[in-house]
């Protein structure tokens, strides 16, 4: 192409060029966004879970009495010949 | 979460505006007689190379400073880094790619440019595909950061490949290249517009860059909670 006189009509491929370009820095931009967002629910869930546990953890310790405990497993030995 | 500081906030604006400027700069740019209009990708090509190169550099003095402290920070601020970096080279190569069909009749090449540039992008790939392989945390930040130390020497190579080796890829800043198809000097308005588009990607590198520390801290909490709350 560089031994033609006249400047040859290259816009097909600038176009492509600044809209491929916009399309990846969106692309990421969406998915930073996207995973953010599913953080920030995760959190959200997980605080939840982490107070509920902390709620019930005093109640456990004060109301289970050692009968609601779990029974301790006994093993046998194992008798010697 | 705590909520985004005002100057990210203003940070974030300032991105997208410099985008647009460097846009509308780089498409009423002097066209270039010889290329034509495809010729204008230049300026982004060089602005996302330019960046991430440079961010695949700080990934390594993260990775330095990691392994001297061994605090998560440095970890998370160095996978940041990464990530924009490759986004970044992405469409460094793409545009590059789509610049050579015309100027040199073929897609792809392998130039020593071009083979490094596509070896630098697929360290990187790598690195993600390796930390996502090691579940502990400090085994995956001190694996990551002596990964990145090592990988970051792609850049320097890629960034030179041009001013080293015989290669038809052109040096239009700092040099020239008995063999480069494609090359062309810079008028005036071109030199403006190259320039600005360099500060224009500076900034958005910036921008990216700190909301992905957010995100990487954010995913740090998350871990810890999930921990906490399994135990």
């Amino acid at each position: 192409m560089f031994f033609q006189e006249v400047t040859p009509d290259t816009s097909g491929y600038m176009i492509a060029g600044f809209v491929i370009s916009f399309v990846v820095m969106g692309l990421y931009v969406a998915s930073m966004y996207l995973r953010s967002r599913n953080l920030r629910q995760d959190m959200t869930l997980l605080e939840e879970m982490d107070q509920e546990a902390q709620s019930v953890a005093p109640q456990k310790n004060i109301a289970a009495p050692a009968a609601a405990r779990p029974p301790k497993t006994v093993t046998k030995k194992p008798a010697k010949n | 979460m705590e909520s985004k500081p005002l100057t990210l906030k203003v940070l974030d604006i300032v991105a997208i505006l410099v985008l647009v400027v460097a846009t509308y700069m780089a498409l009423n740019a002097p066209t270039e007689r010889v290329m034509g209009e495809v010729q204008k990708v230049f300026y982004f090509h060089i602005g996302t190379a330019w960046t991430a190169l440079l961010g695949f550099i700080l990934a390594a003095v993260f990775s330095v400073v990691y392994l001297a402290t061994k605090d998560l920070k440095w970890d998370r601020l160095q996978v940041a880094s990464i990530e924009v970096s490759l986004v970044f080279f992405l469409i460094t190569i793409v545009l590059g790619s789509i610049w050579a069909r015309p100027a040199w009749n073929t897609w792809w090449t392998w130039d020593p440019r071009l083979t490094t540039a596509a070896v630098t992008e697929l360290i990187y790939v790598a690195y993600f595909m390796l930390r996502q392989g090691i579940d502990d945390p400090d085994r995956r930040a001190r694996f990551g950061a002596v990964y990145a130390l090592v990988g970051g020497l792609s850049a320097p190579i890629t960034f030179f490949a041009i001013r080293l080796f015989r290669t038809i890829h052109p040096v239009v800043i700092g040099g020239s290249n008995a063999e480069a198809e494609g090359g062309f000097s810079m008028t005036a308005d071109m030199r403006t517009a190259f320039f600005f588009a360099l500060f224009a990607f500076t900034i958005i590198f910036i921008d990216l860059f700190w909301n992905r520390i957010r995100l990487g801290n954010l995913q740090e909490k998350v871990e810890q909670l999930k921990l906490k709350v399994t135990m």
